[in-house]
């Protein structure tokens, strides 16, 4: 299995990513939203980390120049050795396509495509052969249990099972890093744990690191080995989690 | 991406939607159409008259006069242009000089006279003709009532219409003439014998003792007896075959002087009728040589006119060629052409803002999905390529759609045209005309419309923040 390599990496002794001074300031009209304010972070290889708190305070717009969707007003962001603030455009797209997998609260799948299509869609960005595609495809939707809905479109399936097919696409290029913004949001608990169980399946098998933002403390003690607290865009608090929970707890409320 | 799957998840993105991409194809496709009904139609109009007058023999004939002929038409030119001095005589050495003269095709002498042609002893009066053999591809003698003449010297006739009607004793109010069948009159005339009475110019010495009219082709060539210093003019009868009758008018640039009986051209030169020239020119002391009052000069191409012209000039003769009227003719099709074709192009350029439209509305729609693809790792050439491509689709689509469409448009317009021509007794014509080349440049250019018309709309797409359009909904 190719993606078990990520394990090896976990090893060595560079950050999976580290974050310097990092800042994101928006205008909005009159006043300057600081989004992210001076973060500094060290997150290595391996790692389970929650990014923690209430809404505004940062925690997405932090998760997103991690992943190369923003960039930032200052400061760097140094995600496998490269400072993403330095990249073309070009190069960040590689970078969300190589390196890093997204999950999201809303799931994010495309609504005019099958499941089978919305997977194979960061293969194509890839220009991964035909033949190659359909069976990385297949493997992909079977590892999350979706093999039988391939040719369903995301809103003839559940809320569960749209989330599952998100995590094979985020997985299906064999990034380094699963970034997961708020990934049980939208669903009750038994699914949320369900979609947790896969992404800690992701983190201890496959060695990914995983970097995810969520309001919800219970969660984060439950599955992140480290909690790092956002307000206002500054981080206030990071506590590492040595117990968390193994097994799901069934029925329990978040 | 690559090109296969990109054209792939473009046709498929256009499936999606696809009431309004149809809709928006089938713009470029009544655009596509209009303009190739339109070129197509100028093309086919031109083709029309270039091959009518190209058969009519006008496009490549040169017509020669001698400089001391007294022409109504060119008396002023000639007074001012030509002395005396440089003017020569228009006969047969002048007609071998002019038909060895570069890309001349043939040169022969215009051979017309006024004489009685007797019909069932009725005799009838009018001018009489001689036509080259290079004349049977002629519009006025293809496909005719009957058939050409066999041979360059048989004594055989082609009337037109009007003298077979004269024959026939229908005299049809004026105006009316058109309505006649020409089929009508073909079936009793055809095979029929005509008696014509003629003038013959006989040089004095050696035809003194023949008194009886000829029944037979005379054999003696005009040339060799040209250097006769005298001639008397002998009253004749030829017998005639009737082998066709020609519903156009092939002399009718001739205006007055047309002639309605034609004569095989070697038969009439041999026949050695006299000639008004022949009057003139004893008169003017001219005698030694029977000149020919016109030559025409057929050319190989209908570019080489102008130079064979200034070649004859060189020689001392008067030219007239119809080429400055062929050119205003080009001309105006060119200009029509293009007027047509800004026509057409304007619904094109309608269907292009439509396309701008749809795309543009697709970006809206379609802006969280931007967002996702770039997200997932689409870099903004992976978006604008996606949608250049579904652009491209609906061009390409909509031009192929397009010219069978305006083809369609054409067979229609064409059939309407001729059941309204037959209607009138005319004969069907090809106004309509689509030549491969305007299929592929049809195409290529509702594709280059279609992929201008994506710029903005491509562009705007990869220029989306995918963080903006995720954020919301």
């Amino acid at each position: 299995m190719t993606l078990a390599s990520n394990q090896s990496n976990s090893q060595n002794g560079a950050p999976a990513i580290r974050i310097v001074d990092l800042c994101r300031h928006y205008q909005m009209g009159e006043t300057l939203i600081r989004a992210v304010d001076g973060v500094s972070l060290r997150v290595q290889p391996g790692e389970f980390v929650a990014l923690l708190g209430s809404s505004g305070s940062g925690k997405s717009s932090l998760l997103n120049l991690i992943a190369g969707l923003d960039r930032p007003t200052s400061g760097s962001v140094i995600v496998e050795d490269r400072d993403l603030a330095q990249l073309s455009r070009e190069e960040l797209a590689k970078h969300r396509l190589r390196t890093v997998g997204m999950v999201f609260q809303s799931f994010n799948l495309v609504s005019r495509m099958t499941l089978a299509e919305n997977v194979d869609l960061p293969l194509r960005f890839a220009e991964v052969d035909r033949g190659q595609r359909q069976a990385l495809t297949r493997q992909a939707l079977e590892r999350v249990g979706l093999s039988t809905r391939m040719t369903h479109r995301p809103s003839e399936l559940s809320g569960g099972e749209q989330q599952r097919a998100a995590l094979a696409r985020a997985l299906i290029n064999q990034p380094k890093l699963l970034l997961a913004d708020e990934p049980t949001g939208n669903l009750d608990s038994r699914t949320g744990t369900e979609i947790m169980n896969f992404i800690r399946e992701f983190n201890q098998s496959l060695g990914m690191t995983i970097v995810m933002v969520t309001h919800e403390r219970a969660l984060a003690e439950r599955y992140a080995r480290r909690m790092i607290f956002l307000a206002d865009g500054k981080l206030v608090d990071d506590q590492s989690n040595p117990t968390p929970v193994t097994t799901s707890l069934r029925g329990e409320r978040r | 991406m690559k090109t296969y799957d990109l054209s792939e998840l473009a046709l498929r993105n256009l499936r999606e939607s696809s009431l309004r991409n149809s809709l928006t194809t089938i713009g470029i496709s009544v655009g596509v159409a209009s303009l190739v009904a339109m070129l197509s139609l100028g093309i086919g109009l031109q083709k029309l008259a270039t091959r009518h007058l190209a058969k009519s023999g006008l496009f490549d004939t040169v017509v020669v006069t001698s400089r001391r002929e007294l022409r109504g038409f060119s008396r002023d030119d000639e007074r001012s242009t030509a002395s005396a001095a440089e003017s020569r005589t228009l006969d047969e050495p002048a007609r071998q000089e002019i038909e060895h003269l570069p890309d001349v095709l043939e040169a022969y002498p215009d051979i017309r006279f006024i004489t009685e042609l007797s019909y069932r002893d009725k005799p009838h009066l009018t001018m009489v003709s001689g036509i080259p053999d290079s004349a049977r591809s002629n519009d006025a003698f293809t496909g005719i009532p009957g058939s050409f003449f066999s041979s360059a010297t048989a004594p055989e006739v082609i009337l037109q219409k009007s003298f077979a009607m004269e024959l026939l004793g229908k005299t049809p109010p004026p105006g009316q003439e058109d309505d006649v069948p020409v089929n009508d009159l073909a079936k009793p005339l055809l095979g029929q014998e005509l008696t014509m009475r003629y003038a013959q110019r006989v040089s004095t010495p050696s035809s003194a003792g023949e008194d009886a009219p000829a029944k037979s082709s005379p054999s003696t060539d005009p040339a060799q007896s040209s250097s006769d210093a005298a001639y008397s003019v002998i009253s004749r009868e030829q017998e005639l075959k009737i082998v066709g009758i020609s519903d156009l008018d092939p002399d009718s640039m001739r205006g007055a002087a047309r002639a309605r009986v034609f004569l095989p051209l070697k038969l009439a030169q041999d026949l050695r009728v006299m000639q008004p020239s022949d009057v003139r020119d004893s008169m003017r002391g001219f005698s030694k040589q029977p000149s020919y009052s016109t030559i025409s000069v057929r050319i190989k191409n209908p570019k080489q006119v102008e130079a064979v012209e200034q070649a004859i000039k060189k020689l001392g003769f008067n030219t007239f060629s119809i080429l400055d009227a062929t050119r205003s003719l080009r001309q105006f099709f060119a200009v029509l052409d293009l007027f047509l074709g800004i026509f057409g192009s304007l619904a094109l350029a309608v269907a292009s803002i439509g396309i701008v439209n749809t795309l543009v509305m697709a970006i809206l729609e379609r802006r969280r999905e931007i967002g996702i693809m770039k997200a997932i790792g689409a870099s903004d050439g992976d978006v604008k390529k996606l949608f250049f491509a579904e652009a491209g689709a609906m061009g390409l689509l909509g031009g192929v759609v397009g010219v069978a469409l305006g083809w369609a448009i054409g067979h229609i317009i064409n059939l309407g045209t001729n059941i309204y021509l037959k209607r009138q007794a005319l004969p069907p014509e090809s106004f309509w005309s689509v030549p491969w080349w305007l299929v592929g440049a049809a195409i290529v250019f509702a594709f280059i419309v279609s992929l201008v018309s994506g710029l903005y709309p491509a562009a705007r797409a990869a220029r989306l923040d995918p963080v903006q359009a995720l954020r919301y909904e």
